[in-house]
C-alpha cells in the first residue's frame, strides 16, 4: 500500500491535491456562474432598495434638490404626527378585520374542497378565479357591482326590496373600510383556501381512523385532530393575510385614494401621497421604513416558526 | 436518457407529484368516513361553500353581463338576466382612444421578458444551491431567501430613485428587471424545492458519463425541472401580467403603459363620464387570456397561484 502510493508520487507528485483543488474551484466557478446573475439583480432591485429606504428616512430629499441629512428630524415629525397614526390605527383595523374576514372563511372552505367528491374539485377550480384578475380590474369590476343606484347589487336591493343593499359602499365614512376588506378577502380568500386545502391533505388519514376508534363525534375530531394538524397552515394563512393587508396599497388606491375623509387611507396609501404627491420622500420613507418593519418583522417570525428556509423541510403540500 | 443511464426508471418529475397523488387516494376513505359522521355538518359546510361559490361568480357574472349591453340598455335592463338585447358594440369601441392596442403589447412584452428573466436566472441558481458546491451557495440562498419577507410597497421610492440613476425610469425593460426582481425569491425557493428532489444517483450516473457542470444542467436538472418551469412560468408571468403598483410608480409615459394601468386610466377618467359597459369589456379583455391558460393548465396554476404558501 504504502509502495503503491510511494510509487504514484515519485511518478506524478502532487497531481491528485492539483486534482481536487481545480474541481472545487470549477465548483466554485460554476457557482458564481449559476447563482450570481439571480443574486446581482435581485441584490440591485430589492436588497439596495431596502436599505436605501431606511437611509432615505434621515434625509429631506424632495426629488429636486441634493439628498441632505437632517438626521431624526423625519422620525421625530413621525412620532408627532396625527395623519400617520391614524393611518397606522386605520391599517391595523383593515389588518385585523381582514384576518377575521379570511383565515377562518379560508379554513372551511380549504378543508372542504380537500374532499374527494368530484364536485368539490369543480367547486375549488372556480374559488381560483379572483386571483386570475388583475387587482386594477377586480378593483373597476366591483366599483361598478357596488354603484349606487345602476350597479348590480343596488339592483337586487331596488327589485327584490332588500333595502340594506342600497348603499354608498365605498362613499360612506362608515362603509368604506368595510367595504374595502370585503373586496380584499374576495381576492385573497382563494389564496389561503388553497393553503388550507393542501394542509388538510396531508394529514394522515390514520389520525382519522384512530378518532373514529375512539368514537368522537364530526365537532370532537375537529377539534383534536384537524384544528392543531393545521397549525402550519394556520399560522402561514394568517401571518400572509397580517402581513399583506398591513402594506395594502393598490384597491385602496384604485377605489377610494384613501378617503371618504381619511376611513380608508392605510399606512401604504398615505406614503403615497406623501412621497410622490407631495415630494417629501425623506418623510414618506419613515412611512415606508415603518411598513417595511412590520412587513419584514412577521414574515421572519413565519419562517422561523414553519422553517421554510430550511432546504430539508419534510412538509409537502400539494406537489 | 435518464433511466438508461441509471438502469432505473425514475419518472424525474413524476416522483413527487405522484406520491402525493398516491397519498390523496389512500386517504379517501379515512376523509369520506368522518364526513359521513354528521349529515348536519355536511349540509353546513355544503351550504357554506355554495354560497361562496355565488360570491365569487356574482361579480364577474355581472361584469361579463354589463359588459355585452349597450349604455342605454346598462341603464334600463335587468343587470341579471341576459334578456332585452346584448350587443358586442363595448369589445369593439373599447379599442378607439383606450390605447388598448399598446397597453396589450407593452403587458405581453413585460410578461414574456419577466417569464424569460425569472425563469433562466431561477433554475440556475437553484441547480447550484441545491448541489451544495460551495459555501456562496448557501449563503446566496439565506440572502434571497429574506427576500420573500419585504414588502415592495415599503421600496416603492427608492426603487424610484434607483431606476431612475441607471436610466431605465419609464422603460419597459425597466420594468422587467424589477418585476422580475421582485419574483426571484419565491421563483427560487419553489425551483430549489423541486431541484433537490433529483436523485443523488441521477448526478453521480451524469459524473460517470463524463458529463461536466454545464452539461449536468443543460442534459439533465433542465429537462428534468420542466413541471416547475411550467410553475415559474405561470407565477411570473401572472405576476407580471397583473402588477398594478410597480408600473404606477416606475413608468410615466403612454408608450410604456401596461395594461392594468391602461385599465385603470380608463376606468377612472371621468373627464367623458364612465362607460361602464366598455370599461367592464376592457377589464373582460384583461382578464380573457389568463382564464384560458387557466382552463388548460389548471394544475400548474394552483401551483404557480400558491407560490411558496404551498410548500
Amino acid at each position: 500500500m504504502a509502495t503503491a502510493t510511494e510509487v504514484l508520487g515519485t511518478y506524478e507528485p502532487g497531481r491528485p491535491r492539483r486534482d481536487a483543488r481545480t474541481a472545487k474551484r470549477r465548483v466554485l466557478l460554476a457557482d458564481l456562474v449559476g447563482i450570481s446573475p439571480a443574486l446581482a439583480l435581485y441584490a440591485v432591485f430589492i436588497v439596495v432598495p431596502t436599505v436605501f429606504a431606511l437611509f432615505l428616512s434621515f434625509t429631506d430629499w424632495n426629488l429636486i434638490g441634493r439628498i441632505r441629512w437632517v438626521g431624526l428630524a423625519n422620525w421625530d415629525r413621525f412620532l408627532t404626527d396625527p395623519v400617520a397614526h391614524h393611518s397606522l390605527l386605520v391599517t391595523f383595523e383593515l389588518a385585523g378585520l381582514s384576518w377575521l374576514a379570511q383565515t377562518p372563511l379560508a379554513m372551511a372552505l380549504g378543508i372542504f374542497v380537500a374532499g374527494t367528491q368530484r364536485y368539490r374539485a369543480i367547486y375549488a377550480a372556480i374559488y381560483l378565479v379572483p386571483l386570475l384578475l388583475s387587482t386594477a380590474g377586480l378593483s373597476l369590476m366591483w366599483q361598478s357591482f357596488l354603484f349606487p343606484q345602476f350597479g348590480g347589487l343596488a339592483w337586487l336591493g331596488t327589485h327584490l326590496h332588500l333595502e340594506f343593499l342600497n348603499q354608498n359602499w365605498l362613499g360612506s365614512p362608515n362603509l368604506a373600510l368595510f367595504t374595502v376588506v370585503v373586496i380584499i378577502a374576495w381576492q385573497f380568500v382563494p389564496f389561503h383556501t388553497l393553503i388550507f386545502q393542501a394542509g388538510r391533505r396531508s394529514i394522515p388519514g390514520e389520525l382519522y381512523d384512530a378518532a373514529t376508534v375512539d368514537g368522537v363525534n364530526t365537532w370532537q375530531s375537529f377539534w383534536h385532530v384537524t384544528l392543531p394538524q393545521l397549525r402550519y397552515s394556520i399560522v402561514t394563512s394568517s401571518t400572509l393575510v397580517l402581513v399583506g393587508s398591513l402594506t395594502y396599497f393598490d384597491v385602496i388606491y384604485i377605489l377610494t385614494l384613501g378617503g371618504p375623509g381619511d376611513t380608508t387611507r392605510v399606512l401604504a396609501m398615505d406614503m403615497y401621497n406623501v412621497g410622490f404627491t407631495e415630494t417629501q420622500f425623506g418623510y414618506a420613507s419613515v412611512l415606508a421604513s415603518v411598513l417595511g418593519a412590520l412587513g419584514i418583522l412577521l414574515s421572519i417570525g413565519l419562517v422561523r416558526f414553519t422553517g421554510f428556509g430550511t432546504m430539508e423541510g419534510g412538509r409537502e403540500g400539494i406537489w | 436518457m435518464v433511466a438508461t443511464t441509471t438502469g432505473r426508471a425514475v419518472g424525474p418529475v413524476a416522483t413527487p407529484v405522484r406520491a402525493a397523488r398516491t397519498r390523496r387516494r389512500a386517504q379517501a376513505p379515512a376523509l369520506s368516513g368522518i364526513r359521513g359522521r354528521s349529515a348536519t355538518s355536511r349540509f353546513a359546510s355544503f351550504l357554506l361553500a355554495t354560497a361562496w361559490l355565488v360570491v365569487v361568480l356574482a361579480p364577474v357574472y355581472y361584469m361579463v353581463l354589463t359588459s355585452l349591453r349597450s349604455p342605454a340598455q346598462y341603464l334600463t335592463a335587468n343587470p341579471w338576466v341576459p334578456t332585452g338585447g346584448l350587443t358586442w358594440s363595448s369589445y369593439t369601441s373599447m379599442f378607439h382612444g383606450s390605447g388598448i392596442g399598446t397597453s396589450l403589447r407593452n403587458s405581453a412584452e413585460l410578461a414574456a421578458g419577466t417569464i424569460a428573466l425569472v425563469t433562466v436566472l431561477s433554475l440556475g441558481a437553484a441547480y447550484r444551491i441545491v448541489r451544495r458546491g460551495s459555501r456562496f451557495g448557501a449563503v446566496s440562498f439565506r440572502l434571497i431567501l429574506f427576500g420573500i419577507a419585504v414588502p415592495i410597497q415599503a421600496i416603492v421610492i427608492p426603487l424610484y430613485f434607483v431606476t431612475s440613476e441607471l436610466h431605465i425610469y419609464d422603460r419597459l425593460y425597466g420594468l422587467v428587471f424589477v418585476t422580475g426582481a421582485s419574483l426571484v425569491p419565491v421563483a427560487v425557493l419553489l425551483m430549489v424545492n423541486y431541484v433537490r428532489l433529483i436523485p443523488r444517483e441521477l448526478y453521480d450516473a451524469m459524473a460517470v458519463d463524463g458529463a461536466g457542470q454545464w452539461a449536468t444542467f443543460r442534459r439533465l436538472v433542465v429537462p428534468m425541472a420542466r413541471p416547475v418551469l411550467a410553475v415559474v412560468t405561470i407565477y411570473s408571468g401572472l405576476g407580471a401580467w397583473n402588477n398594478f403598483l410597480l408600473p404606477l410608480i416606475l413608468t410615466q409615459s403612454n408608450n410604456d403603459i401596461v395594461l392594468p394601468l391602461g385599465l385603470y386610466r380608463f376606468g377612472t377618467n371621468s373627464q367623458y363620464g364612465i362607460n361602464v359597459p366598455v370599461v367592464m369589456a376592457f377589464v373582460f379583455f384583461t382578464m380573457a387570456p389568463v382564464l384560458l391558460l387557466y382552463i388548460g393548465l389548471r394544475r400548474q396554476f394552483v401551483k404557480g397561484i400558491g407560490g411558496f404558501a404551498l410548500r
